[in-house]
């Protein structure tokens, strides 16, 4: 009884905090679910209704498409960087030369960069190159704004694999870049894994590029097609819940089922080990 | 004699020239190796920097001629009220970053080792809020935010208070947004606190215990010493994140009311792509890079000297 007592501040703490971080969940989640009247009459309500209509509607106004647009240039931009970056990381973290270091910190400087000091000239940039409002568009920033952190990632973690393996391949008369694609690249498997779940996750989430380089609907990945949403939706409150519930739904099943790597992914490279 | 000599010198001639061509040849393989990763990041990276800087010695609306002004769009933003809002408000987001995302951030990972019943399930739905897309995050807390049918002006009414307009009223509406920040970072914070933790040996506290030590004492003389590379690495992080702050602010308020929670990136996006003022906005853009380059220099140079004088 005492020991459980003076437990109790934990649990108070423990609760604020679950209440906290998670009922702007349950609250998106059950309004989604609620019709108009309800959403009026019972706002503290939680699961009272279930309201599948709301749903529909999101996949009526065109939801598909800012799914199918985010998936196909996330992953495209994704796949690049994990081959880009593992390429460029190979000779920065296991040769000699005189630009290393150099060229090292003029890749990893770009994880403090604001991207607003790019922005005018990439915009300009995808109109003289015709890309401007295509997905295209944003593969090119996508890609180099996924670097630094990309080769911070891969470099750290090919400097430990051991200078043995690959001098016991050169003996042998492998190429560097057989030693790259049949040594190292198959150890790298749970860096590459960090690399994909954090630029995947972020991309994904991507807003500030997607808001200048496309304009038309189709082309809209699901950041910018929310943004959309919101003003068509400004008076379905729970209408619009439902489009935030699906478009979070991808990133909590994954999390779901695989925690500690999608924690380690979204860390990456902040957290060791 | 003379024969060992040549023979010796066109020994050392083909012994050089062998160097060389090896040499060559690990030029080439480091070129053909970085030459991917270089191409992108000259073309979107570093071309668009030293074009931002170009386009701020300009007056440009983004597709007529540009004319060339030299420094009067610095000279402007110097003597622009909004945009020292802006800078005064990019300082706040750093600022609760720092002092109230990073304890909170602390408090929450030591949560997750309090003896307990249901922590698993807590330490799940803590991390939640850093899953959420921006932009959801935004839009849900917009709706929640609402004067009239927000969740929270329901709770204050039920509670018996007044309603307050939150991100329409000049007063609340940089503390609303900031609530909302940091909602969605301090589970960041936790993981690399929960981390460091982990890393920390159960022997130091039983030896502790055995002095007599109590859990405040347990805190403040072994696991926050012991915390202290990762508070200073997660404000870093804070501080290079908070000067980037946009999406939830454009999507919150765009930067309103009356220019209340104005950053120098929705002040940027807006004179850019509103108002067509390119010039002046690259002139704005570059402020903020040379703020980012200063503060990362900075940081680099103090973290230097303090692990010079042998801290941690």
């Amino acid at each position: 009884m005492v020991q459980s007592l003076r437990k109790m501040p934990l649990y108070v703490i423990g609760l604020v905090l679950l209440v906290f971080t998670g009922y702007p969940f349950v609250y998106m989640i059950s309004t989604s679910l609620k019709d108009q009247s309800t959403f009026f009459e019972r706002p503290f309500a939680i699961f009272t209704s279930i309201e599948w209509g709301n749903y529909a509607d999101v996949f009526q106004m065109g939801l598909t498409r800012y799914f199918i647009n985010s998936i196909l240039v996330s992953v495209a931009a994704v796949v690049a960087v994990m081959l880009i970056a593992a390429l460029a990381s190979y000779p920065l973290s296991r040769m000699n030369f005189r630009f290393n270091r150099g060229l090292f910190l003029l890749f990893i400087s770009g994880m403090m960069l604001p991207i607003h000091a790019t922005l005018i000239p990439i915009f300009k940039l995808s109109q003289n190159m015709g890309l401007y409002d295509s997905l295209l568009a944003l593969l090119g920033p996508y890609i180099a704004f996924s670097l630094p952190i990309s080769i911070f990632i891969l470099t750290q973690f090919m400097q430990e694999i051991p200078k043995s393996l690959e001098e016991a391949a050169k003996i042998d008369g492998c190429s560097h870049f057989g030693i790259f694609w049949r040594i190292i690249l198959p150890m790298l498997t749970p860096a590459l894994m960090t690399v994909f779940i954090y630029n995947f996750i972020h991309l994904w989430n991507e807003f500030i590029f997607a808001l200048v380089l496309v304009s038309s609907p189709e082309n809209m990945t699901l950041p910018l097609g929310l943004q959309d949403f919101y003003g068509e939706f400004s008076v379905n409150v729970p209408g619009l819940m439902a489009a935030l519930t699906l478009a979070s739904l991808p990133m909590l099943v994954v999390y779901l089922f695989s925690q500690e790597k999608v924690v380690k992914g979204l860390t990456g490279g902040a957290v060791k080990g | 004699m003379e024969t060992v000599e040549v023979t010796r010198r066109s020994e050392t001639a083909k012994v050089v020239r062998q160097a060389k061509k090896r040499n060559m040849r690990k030029v080439v393989t480091i070129s053909l190796f970085t030459a991917p990763a270089l191409i992108v990041y000259l073309v979107y990276v570093v071309y668009p920097i030293l074009s931002t800087l170009s386009y701020s010695f300009y007056s440009w609306d983004g597709t007529s001629d540009k004319t060339f002004i030299g420094f009067e769009n610095y000279v402007q933003l110097f003597h622009d009220a909004i945009f020292w809002t802006s800078l005064t408000n990019n300082a706040w987001v750093v600022i609760t970053s720092v002092f109230v995302q990073i304890p909170l951030g602390m408090i929450m990972a030591l949560m997750l080792f309090a003896p307990i019943r249901g922590i698993r399930l807590f330490s799940s739905v803590y991390f939640l809020p850093f899953l959420m897309s921006t932009v959801a995050i935004g839009l849900l807390w917009v709706y929640m935010f609402d004067p009239i049918n927000g969740i929270i002006n329901q709770l204050i009414n039920f509670l018996g208070f007044e309603n307050v307009a939150w991100l329409s009223d000049e007063n609340t509406a940089l503390i609303a947004i900031l609530l909302v920040v940091v909602w969605q970072f301090s589970p960041f914070y936790m993981i690399l606190f929960k981390a460091a933790m982990v890393g920390i040996g159960e022997e130091l506290y039983e030896s502790a215990e055995i002095d007599g030590a109590n859990s405040w004492q347990k805190f403040f003389h072994i696991t926050f010493p012991l915390l202290m590379p990762t508070i200073v690495s997660s404000s870093i992080l804070a501080i290079v994140g908070s000067l980037k702050a946009f999406d939830i602010f454009y999507i919150m308020t765009g930067g309103g009311p009356n220019h209340a929670t104005e950053l120098m990136g929705t002040y940027m996006f807006k004179q850019a792509f509103i108002n067509f003022n390119m010039g002046y906005a690259s002139a704005i853009a570059f402020i903020m890079f040379l703020i980012a380059l200063v503060v990362t220099i900075l940081i680099q140079v103090i973290d230097f000297n303090r692990k010079k004088k042998g801290a941690f």
